[in-house]
C-alpha cells in the first residue's frame, strides 16, 4: 500500500512537472484538443443560436414536440454520436469519399453534432424568457421577425456567451466520440481525454495525469468564466 | 394630397362591433368606439373589464375576432403610433440605446436619430442618464425612458396602459406631466387608468367599458359630472365610498 501512495505521488511530481515545463508531447495533445473543440464551438454557435432562436421566436407546427427532441438531445451519448458520425464517414458511407475518418475534422464534426443540441436548446430557452418580456414591446415598434430575432440575440448575448462555454466545455471533456471516429492516433488525433484513457491503460500515469490536470483546470475555469459573465451581466445590464 | 394625408395620419381609428376571445374567455364584446385626433381618450372601468384589452386592438396589437378596426380608413394599423406599458419594457442596453433601437427600427439613423435622442431624454429629465443601463434605472426612470423612446418617434397617437399604477405620486405626477407635454404637441392620447383623479386632470374623453361592453362615451367633464350609465354611476359612486 505504501508503495501504490509513492508511485502515486511521484506520479503528480512528475506530471506538475510536464506541465511546468510545457512538455512538448503535452503541448501537442493539448493544442489539438483545444483546435478541434474550439471549431467545433464555433460552429455549433454559427447553426445553434440561429436555430434556437428561430425555435423560441416561431410558431408552427410541430414545435413543441421539436423542443422535446432538442432537450432531450442534450443528453447524447458520446459514444453513439461517434458511431453515428463513423457510419456516415467510413468508407461504404454517405459522407465516405471525402476520406475523413480518423483526421481532426471528423473529430470536428462529431464534437459539432454533439453540442450543436446543447446550444440551441439552451439558446431556445433564454431567447424565449426575453421573448416573453419583449414580444408586445417589439410588436409595438413594429419589428419585423428578423429583427426580433436580431435583438433577442443581442440582448442575451451574455447568457449565449455561457452557453458556448458550457458547450465547449462538453466537447473538451468527451471522449467517446472522438476515440470512435478520430481514431486516437499519435500525432495526428490524440487529443487530451483520449490520451489519458490509452496513458493510464499503458501505466504511464505521469503523462495522463499532467493532461488530467489542464483538462480539470480548463474545465473549471469555463464554469468560474459562466459564472463571472452572468454575474457581471446582472449587475450590468439588469 | 387630400387622400393622402388622410392615410397617412391613420386617424380617427374607429372600431366597430369589435368582439376578442382571450384564452376562451370573451373579454370585448359589440365594441364600438371613436378615437378622434388631438383628443384625450380614457378608457375607464373595473379591473376585468378589458379596458388593456380594447387598447391593444386599437394599436394593432391584438387583432378581433368578430368587427373590425380602421385607422383613418386603413384596415391595418400605419407607422406613428406608440405604447407606453404598465410596466416599462426595456432593452438590456443604456438609456441612449432603446430609443436608438426605436428609431432604427422607424429607419430614422445618423445625425437625426442623435438629435433625437438627445431631445426625447431631456423632455423626460433622463439626459444625465444617457449611458446609464436602462434596467438597473429606477422604476420612475424606467417609466421616463419607455415615454422618451415614444417620444423619439413623435408619434400621431401615444397609446399608454396604466402608466403610473406601479408608480409613486411624484414619479406618476412626471408621467402625467409628459403626458401634456406630448398632447401639447398636438398627439392623440388613448390611455387606461385606475386613478380617477388622474384621469379628471387629464381627459378630454371617456369610454367606460364594464364587462367587455362600452356602455357609454362622454365628454369627460360630462361623465364625471352626471354619467349616464348606470354601470358607471355605481362605479364612480364606489371609488366616493
Amino acid at each position: 500500500m505504501q508503495s501504490g501512495m509513492d508511485t502515486i505521488s511521484q506520479s503528480f511530481a512528475v506530471a506538475l512537472g510536464l506541465v511546468a515545463h510545457l512538455d512538448p508531447r503535452l503541448t501537442e495533445i493539448v493544442g489539438l484538443s483545444l483546435a478541434v473543440s474550439l471549431t467545433a464551438t464555433l460552429i455549433s454557435a454559427a447553426i445553434g443560436l440561429p436555430l434556437g432562436a428561430a425555435i423560441a421566436v416561431g410558431r408552427f407546427p410541430g414545435r413543441a414536440p421539436l423542443i422535446v427532441v432538442l432537450n432531450a438531445a442534450m443528453g447524447l451519448p458520446p459514444v453513439v454520436v461517434g458511431l453515428f458520425v463513423y457510419l456516415l464517414l467510413s468508407r461504404a458511407g454517405p459522407l465516405g469519399p471525402f476520406g475523413l475518418l480518423f483526421t481532426p475534422p471528423a473529430m470536428v464534426i462529431a464534437q459539432t453534432v454533439l453540442i450543436v443540441p446543447i446550444v440551441a436548446a439552451l439558446t431556445r430557452q433564454f431567447v424565449e424568457d426575453a421573448w416573453s418580456e419583449y414580444r408586445e414591446q417589439l410588436a409595438s415598434l413594429r419589428s419585423s421577425w428578423l429583427q426580433s430575432t436580431a435583438t433577442l440575440l443581442w440582448d442575451t448575448r451574455w447568457s449565449l456567451a455561457t452557453v458556448l462555454l458550457a458547450g465547449f466545455g462538453r466537447a473538451a471533456a468527451e471522449v467517446g466520440a472522438v476515440m470512435i471516429v478520430g481514431g486516437n492516433i499519435d500525432g495526428v488525433t490524440r487529443v487530451m481525454t483520449t490520451a489519458i484513457a490509452l496513458e493510464t491503460s499503458k501505466g504511464d500515469l505521469p503523462l495522463a495525469l499532467g493532461l488530467g490536470l489542464v483538462l480539470i483546470t480548463l474545465v473549471m475555469a469555463l464554469n468560474v468564466g459562466a459564472h463571472v459573465t452572468r454575474h457581471y451581466a446582472r449587475l450590468r445590464f439588469g | 394630397m387630400g387622400d393622402a394625408e388622410v392615410a397617412v395620419d391613420g386617424l380617427p381609428i374607429v372600431a366597430t362591433d369589435v368582439d376578442v376571445v382571450r384564452r376562451d374567455t370573451r373579454v370585448l364584446s359589440d365594441v364600438d368606439a371613436t378615437i378622434r385626433a388631438a383628443r384625450r381618450t380614457f378608457i375607464l372601468g373595473p379591473n376585468g373589464s378589458g379596458k388593456s384589452t380594447l387598447l391593444r386592438v386599437l394599436h394593432g396589437l391584438l387583432a378581433p375576432v368578430r368587427g373590425q378596426v380602421t385607422w383613418g380608413g386603413l384596415t391595418a394599423p400605419p407607422p406613428g403610433q406608440a405604447m407606453v406599458f404598465q410596466r416599462a419594457v426595456l432593452l438590456r442596453r443604456s438609456a441612449a440605446g432603446n430609443i436608438r433601437h426605436a428609431l432604427k427600427l422607424a429607419g430614422v439613423r445618423g445625425a437625426e436619430a442623435q438629435r433625437r435622442v438627445a431631445d426625447a431624454l431631456s423632455t423626460v429629465g433622463l439626459a444625465a442618464l444617457a449611458e446609464r443601463p436602462a434596467r438597473v434605472l429606477s422604476g420612475g426612470e424606467q417609466q421616463r425612458l419607455a415615454l422618451a423612446r415614444a417620444w423619439a418617434l413623435a408619434p400621431r397617437v401615444l397609446f399608454l396602459d396604466e402608466p403610473t399604477a406601479s408608480l409613486d405620486p411624484a414619479a406618476a405626477r412626471a408621467v402625467e406631466a409628459i403626458v401634456r407635454d406630448f398632447h401639447a404637441l398636438g398627439t392623440t392620447i388613448v390611455m387606461t387608468t385606475h386613478n380617477l383623479a388622474q384621469a379628471k386632470r387629464l381627459a378630454d374623453e371617456v369610454v367606460f367599458l364594464d364587462g367587455g361592453r362600452v356602455t357609454e362615451h362622454t365628454a369627460a367633464e360630462q361623465f364625471f359630472r352626471s354619467p349616464r350609465s348606470l354601470q358607471a354611476k355605481t362605479f364612480l359612486e364606489g371609488e366616493r365610498l
